[in-house]
C-alpha cells in the first residue's frame, strides 16, 4: 500500500529529514505553502512543473533544498534579484521567493524595495522569526526592541523594521501578514498571493524556540507557540497603523491583508511595451 | 626561566581573537553574523554589554555595512575591528580596496571558509587568498594562541605611522575557530601598554602649510576619497605599494617587541621554519594544517630523514627575501595550497614561492599540492605520502605533474 502523503510529490523526500529544530514554525509555513500551491495546481492556474522556488541563505532558505520544483539556493540576500532574472526569461513560471527576515528584509532589503517598486511578478514569502536563526540567534533588523539575543545580551536598543509599512509605501499588489499559529489564514493568504500578478508579499510570523524563545525566557517550544498565538490578532483589513511588532506582552501582533490591489505588473508593462 | 606572565584560559580560536580585541583598547566594533566567525562577535557583544570594554558595538545589516562602518569610524580616528568569513568577505570586496586606498588601519579577523557555490561552511583559504591584491596585510595563524597574539600585534602594525594599512588576521574555520585549546592570556594592562591607544598619523596639507592628523576630527577639515584619474591615481597606488614594502620590517619589529613582553614568538614574525636547516626536502604551508605537517615531519626526522617545514605567517606582504634565504640549497620543495585558482598553473602560494626562487643559481624542484578544499581533511598519512614523493624527486625521479590535487575523488 502506498502511504505517501499527498503533498510528498512537492518534496524531494530523499533529502528528508529536514534541518529545522523541533518547535520551529518554518515547517508549518512550508506545508501551508505546499497546500496553497496544490490548490492552485488543482485549479489549473499553473502546473507543478511551472513552479520555481528561489531562496538565499538561512533556516527558511533551506526550504528550496527540499522542494521538488525547479529551485535555486543562492547567496544570502540575493534571492530576489536572482528570481527577477529567472522570471524575465521564463515568464510562464510561477516564481516563489522563500526566505527569512534576515535574508529578505536585512541583507537583501534593498532588493526587496526595488522589486516592490517595480511590482515584479513574484510571490515573496518572508518567514519572520525576528532573529538570525541559522548562525545561532543574533539580533536582526526585525528583532523587536528590548529583546535579548546573543549579540544584544543587555537587550536590543534599536528599533525594528516594519516591512509591512515599508512595502505599503511602494504599492505592491498584495501585502499580507500571517502567522504559523493560524495556519488556515496563512494558507489562504499564500493561496491568494499565488493568484496575483505583480509583487505579492506574505510575511509569516514564526516562533524560533531554539535561539529566540530561549533568550526571552521561553524554555518550552509549546509555551512560546502559545505565547505567539495569544498575541496574534486577526483583522480582515487592518490599518497600517496597527502593523508594528513590539512583542510587548500587552500588545498584539496584527495579522491580515493590508493591501490587495491590481496595479499593472512588471511583466505586463514589458509586454505592453512590446519588448 | 621566567614565570609565565598572565593566565591560561581554555579558549577556542574565535574566543581567543575576541579576548585579544577586548584587551586592545578598541573603540568601534561592527560585524554581521556568519558561520564560523559568529563566536567572535557574540563574545565581543557580551564584553560590551558587560561593560568589560568601552567600545561601541554596531549590529549592522550586512558585511558591506560592517566594513563601511569600521571605515567611517577609523576615518574619525577610532581603533576599529570587524570579523567575517567566506561570503561575508566577498561582500566586503569593493570596500577592501577602499580601506587600503584610504589608508585606514582597520583590523579584521577572517575565519577562513570555502566560497559558494556549492554552499560550504568549512575551511579553505579561497576567501582570503582571493583578496590578496586588495592592499591588506594578511596573516595566517596556526593555532588559537597565535590567533590571540597576532590580533594584538595587528593593531600595532596597522597603526604604525609608516604603514597605516588594514590588517587581515586569518584563522582556519572550525580547525582553529572552534577548537578549544589552552591559551596564554597576558594581563590586561600589559596588552593595553603594548598596543596603547590609536594615534592618527599626520598628513601635510599644502594649503595650510603644516601637518594635521589624517582624520575627520572636526578641527581641521580634510577630504577623504578624492578623485584621481590618470594624472594622479598611479602615484596614490605607488604610495600603497611603497607602504606595504615597509611592512615586513615593522612586522619583525612588533613581533620582537611582543616577544619581550610575552616570551612568545613565531620564527622571525614572517616565516616560521621547522627542521629546514640542512633539509633535503621542505614543505611550505600556511594555517592550521602546519600542525599536522609538523607532526609528520617530526616523525620522519626521528627516522633519520632530512625533512623540514616552512610555515608562512604572512602572505601579504609576501616574505620573498626571507623565503629565498632559508630555502636556498634545498633541492625539493612541496608547496601546500589550501585554495584553488582554476585555470592557473598551480595555486597562489605555489606561484609566488616558485617565482621567488626563480633567481636562485640552482633552482629547486617545486611541486604544488592542493589540499583541504571545502574542509576536506588532511590526514597525516597523506602528508607522509607527499613527503615520500618529494624524497623520490630528490633522488632524481621527475615529477609527472608539478601541480597535484590531493585527497579528491575524480
Amino acid at each position: 500500500m502506498d502511504v505517501r502523503h499527498p503533498l510528498d510529490r512537492y518534496l524531494r523526500t530523499d533529502r528528508l529529514p529536514h534541518i529545522w529544530c523541533p518547535g520551529c514554525g518554518i515547517g508549518i509555513a512550508v506545508s501551508s505553502l505546499l497546500r496553497a500551491i496544490d490548490r492552485r495546481v488543482a485549479e489549473g492556474l499553473f502546473t507543478h512543473d511551472e513552479v520555481a522556488a528561489v531562496s538565499g541563505i538561512g533556516c527558511t532558505a533551506r526550504a528550496t533544498f527540499y522542494l521538488n520544483f525547479d529551485s535555486a539556493h543562492v547567496i544570502h540576500g540575493r534571492a530576489i534579484p536572482f528570481a527577477i532574472g529567472l522570471k524575465l526569461v521564463r515568464p510562464n513560471l510561477k516564481v516563489i521567493v522563500i526566505g527569512g527576515d534576515g535574508d529578505i528584509a536585512a541583507i537583501g532589503g534593498n532588493h526587496l524595495l526595488h522589486a516592490a517598486r517595480r511590482n515584479v511578478d513574484l510571490t515573496v514569502v518572508m518567514v519572520n522569526n525576528m532573529i538570525y536563526g541559522m548562525t545561532g540567534g543574533q539580533v536582526a533588523p526585525t528583532t523587536p526592541p528590548n529583546v535579548y539575543t546573543t549579540t544584544t545580551p543587555s537587550g536590543n536598543y534599536e528599533y525594528a523594521i516594519n516591512i509591512v509599512k515599508l512595502l505599503s509605501a511602494l504599492n505592491v499588489n498584495y501585502l499580507a501578514r500571517a502567522s504559523v499559529t493560524h495556519p488556515h489564514i496563512l494558507e489562504r493568504y499564500l493561496y491568494t498571493a499565488l493568484g496575483k500578478e505583480g509583487l505579492a508579499f506574505v510575511e509569516v510570523i514564526s516562533p524560533c524556540p531554539e535561539v529566540f524563545g530561549r533568550h526571552i525566557g521561553y524554555r518550552d517550544p509549546v509555551e512560546l507557540f502559545k505565547k505567539f498565538k495569544s498575541m496574534i490578532k486577526y483583522e480582515e483589513r487592518p490599518s497600517l497603523d496597527k502593523s508594528d511588532i513590539t512583542l510587548n506582552l500587552d500588545k498584539e501582533v496584527v495579522i491580515g491583508e493590508f493591501v490587495n490591489s491590481s496595479r499593472e505588473s512588471f511583466i505586463k508593462i514589458i509586454d505592453r511595451l512590446g519588448r | 626561566m621566567r614565570a609565565l606572565l598572565g593566565s591560561v584560559k581554555a579558549l577556542n580560536g574565535a574566543e581567543a581573537v575576541a579576548y585579544a580585541v577586548k584587551q586592545s583598547n578598541v573603540d568601534v566594533i561592527s560585524a554581521y553574523p556568519i558561520t564560523p566567525q559568529t563566536i567572535i562577535v557574540e563574545r565581543l557583544s557580551e564584553f560590551v554589554a558587560n561593560g568589560e570594554i568601552h567600545a561601541e558595538y554596531v549590529n549592522v545589516e550586512s558585511e558591506h555595512s560592517a566594513l563601511s562602518t569600521c571605515m567611517g569610524a577609523a576615518a574619525a580616528g577610532a581603533r576599529t575591528f570587524t570579523a567575517t568569513s567566506s561570503q561575508g568577505l566577498a561582500l566586503m570586496w569593493e570596500l577592501l580596496y577602499v580601506t587600503s586606498g584610504l589608508r585606514l588601519p582597520v583590523v579584521m579577523a577572517v575565519v577562513n571558509r570555502a566560497l559558494s557555490a556549492p554552499i560550504n561552511i568549512h575551511c579553505d583559504h579561497s576567501d582570503s587568498i582571493g583578496a590578496r591584491d586588495s592592499g591588506w596585510i594578511q596573516f595566517y595563524v596556526e593555532n588559537s594562541q597565535e590567533a590571540y597574539d597576532t590580533v594584538i600585534q595587528a593593531f600595532k602594525i596597522a597603526e604604525h605611522s609608516d604603514i597605516q594599512l588594514p590588517v587581515m588576521v586569518n584563522l582556519d574555520g572550525f580547525h582553529i575557530s572552534h577548537t578549544l585549546e589552552n591559551v596564554n592570556i597576558l594581563p590586561d594592562q600589559v596588552v593595553s601598554d603594548f598596543v596603547g591607544f590609536r594615534k592618527p598619523a599626520n598628513v601635510r596639507v599644502e594649503y595650510l602649510g603644516r601637518e594635521v592628523p589624517a582624520v575627520l576630527d572636526g578641527v581641521t577639515p580634510i577630504s577623504l576619497g578624492i578623485i584621481a584619474l590618470s594624472d594622479y591615481y598611479y602615484e596614490f597606488k605607488m604610495m600603497l605599494v611603497d607602504a606595504i614594502d615597509k611592512v615586513k620590517s615593522v612586522i619583525k619589529e612588533v613581533h620582537n617587541d611582543y616577544l619581550k613582553v610575552s616570551w612568545r614568538g613565531y620564527g622571525d614574525g614572517l616565516i616560521d621554519p621547522y627542521g629546514v636547516d640542512g633539509a633535503d626536502i621542505v614543505l611550505v604551508i600556511m594555517g592550521s594544517a602546519a600542525g599536522t605537517v609538523k607532526y609528520v615531519v617530526k616523525k620522519l626526522l626521528e627516522s633519520g630523514l632530512r625533512v623540514g617545514v616552512l610555515r608562512l605567517r604572512t602572505f601579504r606582504p609576501f616574505p620573498y627575501e626571507e623565503v629565498v634565504k632559508v630555502l636556498s640549497g634545498v633541492k625539493v620543495i612541496g608547496v601546500m595550497d589550501r585554495a584553488t585558482s582554476p585555470g592557473a598553473y598551480g595555486a597562489p602560494l605555489f606561484n609566488e614561492l616558485r617565482s621567488a626562487l626563480y633567481d636562485l643559481d640552482s633552482r629547486p624542484t617545486v611541486v604544488n599540492f592542493i589540499y583541504g578544499i571545502g574542509g576536506r581533511d588532511l590526514e597525516p598519512l597523506t602528508v607522509k605520502r607527499i613527503c615520500e614523493k618529494l624524497l623520490e624527486f630528490g633522488r632524481g625521479v621527475k615529477p609527472a605533474s608539478y601541480v597535484e590535487y590531493v585527497g579528491v575523488r575524480r
